[in-house]
């Protein structure tokens, strides 16, 4: 049994089999697993916005989907993953609240999925699995010796991606 | 207009304005809750905190404990969010107190229940703002009550995002109320000015 590595908001790491690697109350942000299964190597960001270039403040590049993800294939490539075959399994981006506004900044849950995706296709990595949008909170856990993306979430049972 | 480097080096006057300024609201705010239930409740000194996102859950027991989370945008002078939080079993208590029905713990919230636990973080977040209003003669307009019963962490990212707008940490003035005993009712206020705002409080009071 491996250990669980966790990644807190605005925060991104990898891990290596047999240890798992984890976020907890995913809420509009959206957590982002990169993943080498030749290699039993992932990657997770837990990406809280969409776009660095859109803020001034921009000095965590962990915090951006752009950057964020750009970061962590680097950190992916560094510890020896294989480009050829790299895969991505997304979760989160909800709107926690039932805002009854059209306004942007309120729908930034699906911004950040749409950022995450458009990010993830630049970078050439499949997403082949995802659970995104919705209202609710999530917690995820990854495991790169199956590959498996598990997700819990209130008053649901657990389930895997 | 300070800056977040402003707010990095925020000095101990100015965090014992803010604490001063947050204890007045929630005590306000208190004094609402207490008419309400008709109860005696207590009021922790409140906690003005510069936190990192990573660390910003930690404050309601970790980003995975289940609360009723009440948010209200803030406009006017003062621009922000304002977040009363409840944990879950507190939630089930406020209203089965209020409505005077019996609530299992276990259950899910019915319509009537969300819309009370909606009303109740109205009334007493307008406690706390209106005070705030009149000591600094600033205007607060409040949005319409929102409500997430979910992960303290998911419900803490919508404002931890706003703030990712502007810089790595978020600016709390937080107070934790609750009575003794076994019918206990915990919960935090949490006001979170934006930067900008955080300056206009601060020059409204003369700082």
């Amino acid at each position: 049994m491996g250990q669980m590595i966790r990644v807190g908001m605005a925060d991104l790491n990898i891990c290596r089999s047999p240890d798992a690697i984890t976020t907890l109350g995913l809420g509009s942000c959206v957590g982002a697993v990169i993943f080498d299964p030749a290699h039993g190597i992932a990657g997770l960001a837990h990406v809280m916005l969409p776009d660095s270039t859109a803020v001034r403040n921009n000095s965590n590049i962990a915090k951006f989907a752009d950057t964020g993800l750009a970061e962590l294939y680097r950190r992916m490539m560094a510890a020896g993953a294989s480009r050829v075959g790299l895969k991505a399994k997304i979760a989160g981006g909800a709107q926690m609240f039932a805002f009854n506004s059209n306004n942007d900044m309120l729908r930034v849950g699906d911004r950040n999925v749409e950022a995450v995706k458009r990010k993830l296709a630049e970078l050439g990595i499949p997403i082949i699995a995802q659970d995104t949008g919705k209202s609710f909170g999530r917690t995820i856990e990854f495991y790169p010796q199956t590959g498996e993306l598990l997700i819990r979430a209130v008053g649901k049972s657990v389930y895997k991606i | 207009m300070a800056s977040v480097e402003e707010l990095d080096q925020i000095d101990s006057t100015r965090f014992d304005v803010l604490k001063e300024l947050g204890n007045i609201g929630a005590g306000n705010a208190t004094t609402a809750l207490s008419q309400m239930i008709n109860a005696k409740v207590d009021m922790s000194i409140p906690r003005v905190e510069l936190l990192e996102f990573k660390d910003l859950s930690d404050i309601v027991g970790g980003a995975e404990t289940i609360v009723a989370g009440i948010l209200l945008m803030l406009e006017g002078d003062i621009d922000g969010m304002m977040m009363f939080m409840l944990d879950r079993l507190s939630a089930h208590r406020l209203v089965s107190l209020l409505m005077g029905v019996e609530i299992s713990e276990g259950r899910e919230f019915s319509e009537m229940e969300i819309s009370a636990l909606k009303e109740i973080g109205n009334i007493i977040a307008g406690a706390y703002l209106s005070s705030l209003s009149t000591l600094t003669s600033l205007k607060i307009i409040s949005s319409v009550p929102y409500l997430s019963i979910d992960m303290a962490g998911a419900i803490l990212s919508v404002p931890a995002i706003e703030f990712g707008k502007v810089g790595d940490k978020a600016l709390l003035i937080q107070s934790r109320f609750g009575e003794e005993g076994e019918n206990a009712i915990n919960g935090y206020f949490i006001m979170i000015p934006t930067v900008e705002s955080y300056g206009k409080i601060m020059k409204s009071l003369g700082m």
